[in-house]
């Protein structure tokens, strides 16, 4: 069988919730697939969508946000927000041809280190099957 | 002709993938347009007067103090004539928001051409009779299709820009003073406010809590409030001013062709997010996933990109 296939996983983890499940998972040594890049953000509302749409047009062959449970929020809405721009986006990448498994949202809260692992080994298998997303980078003339 | 003391300045208008628009709305100037050919010389501008590809390609280069390049890039025969108007112009302008964003053009950038040119040639609704392809080799060929559209900058270096479907008259007024008046033009310069149209509409903004999302043609909007409150997709926020909000004044939402603010990379995200971050948490639906609000939206690259798909983040094709 061949090796598996190397795609890059952008994950959007709020610093309150998703981010210290992330910690939570490193220090239970919780095993994981590597393919994932976590950046902490503010908040799950934080995540603008440019940010999304530029982390697959830069080379992200799929994208995770992750925040706390609905109510838990640090700051109050802020998960709300995360989820009305998460549906409309999803609408956006899905006609723009992204396959649905690439954007994907999660709520994790700070003790769900296992659920962390599992949601991350989840999305890199689907995304495996999916393969690399070849979204053209450079501005180039096929002539 | 009287003979003229000192040269005139030298115009042209170049076409583009576009729909003319840009060109007709000049006419809107009336009687003004006399004194403006008065005061240019044009050398070539297919839709206004009798000129041919030769007598553009016979100036010298550099030697056209303004070209209007008018419409997106999608063909090789575009990008033919953008190369040869950047030879040839001293400040090259992107006119209207195909030149300046890839426009209505760009939004071939969500296919590829093989599906474009099945959806358009087959399986349009209105045709009765399906229709052949046309052929892109061999005698009476069309121009290849470069594979996406381009806005003019992402082809040639642009000077000036002036967004618009079509430009306000104003603005194109002000683009000629500058140029007939002599002075240095910075590179890059938009023709166009650089603050919201929001700033220019009139309505009255209260509280924005959007509770359903409503397609043009579904309400009469009251013409006093604002029209995101009343639940339609208005891109004022994010887009350039300077159309004194004319859409907005005929009770029509704004569709954003002016373009993306200043510091704004993707206008369209941009607006995506705020819409999204207006729409109301209430108790009924605090619960719910908030996706039923958006199935009222069928065209969502449309709604938000309408005129900036060719130069959003995503708005370069996918590789088949």
């Amino acid at each position: 069988m061949s090796e598996p296939q190397k795609v890059r996983i952008v994950a959007f983890l709020c610093r309150w919730c998703s981010y210290a499940g992330a910690d939570l998972a490193g220090v239970n040594r919780t095993k994981y697939l590597p393919n994932v890049f976590p950046i902490k953000v503010p908040c799950s509302a934080r995540m603008d969508p440019e940010l999304v749409l530029k982390a697959f047009a830069e080379g992200a062959d799929g994208v995770l946000l992750a925040g706390c449970h609905p109510g838990d929020c640090h700051y109050l809405r802020g998960n709300y927000k995360a989820l009305r721009r998460y549906n409309l986006l999803k609408k956006f990448v899905t006609q723009m041809g992204i396959e649905n498994d690439r954007l994907r949202l999660e709520w994790i809260s700070a003790s769900e280190g296992s659920r962390y692992a599992e949601v991350v080994n989840d999305m890199t298998s689907k995304v495996q099957k999916l393969g690399p997303l070849k979204w053209r980078r450079e501005i180039a003339i096929e002539a | 002709m009287k003979p003229e003391p000192a040269a005139k300045p030298k115009v042209a208008i170049v076409l583009g993938a576009t729909c003319s628009g840009c060109d007709y709305s000049l006419l809107d100037l009336g009687p003004t347009l006399l004194d403006v050919t008065d005061a240019v010389d044009i050398v070539y501008w297919p839709t206004g007067i009798d000129s041919k590809l030769e007598d553009l390609e016979a100036v010298p280069d550099g030697g056209v103090d303004l070209i209007l390049f008018d419409g997106a890039v999608v063909n090789e025969d575009n990008l033919e004539m953008a190369r040869l108007c950047r030879k040839k112009a001293k400040i090259l302008a992107a006119f209207g928001s195909c030149g300046a964003y890839g426009g209505i053009p760009g939004l071939i950038n969500t296919g590829s051409p093989k599906k474009i040119l099945l959806e358009v040639y087959q399986k349009l609704p209105t045709f009765t009779e399906k229709s052949e392809s046309p052929a892109f080799e061999g005698e009476n060929a069309l121009p290849k299709m470069l594979g996406q559209a381009y806005a003019l900058d992402q082809v040639v270096p642009v000077d000036v820009y002036l967004p618009g479907c079509p430009p306000p008259l104003k603005l194109v007024a002000s683009l000629f003073t500058d140029v007939l008046s002599g002075k240095a033009i910075p590179k890059g310069t938009y023709y166009a406010s650089n603050r919201a149209v929001c700033y220019e509409c009139k309505r009255v903004k209260e509280n924005k809590d959007i509770t359903t999302l409503h397609r043009y043609h579904e309400i009469q909007p009251d013409p006093k409030r604002c029209l995101l409150e009343q639940g339609m997709i208005c891109l004022g926020p994010a887009t350039r001013g300077g159309c004194d909000a004319v859409c907005c004044t005929q009770n029509q939402p704004c569709r954003g062709c002016l373009g993306p603010l200043p510091n704004a990379e993707d206008g369209g995200s941009e607006m995506m997010s705020a819409l999204a971050s207006i729409i109301a948490v209430s108790d009924e639906n605090k619960d719910s996933d908030y996706s039923a609000i958006f199935n009222n939206l069928n065209d969502t690259v449309g709604s938000f990109y309408t005129f900036t798909l060719a130069k959003s983040t995503l708005g370069r094709r996918k590789v088949d």
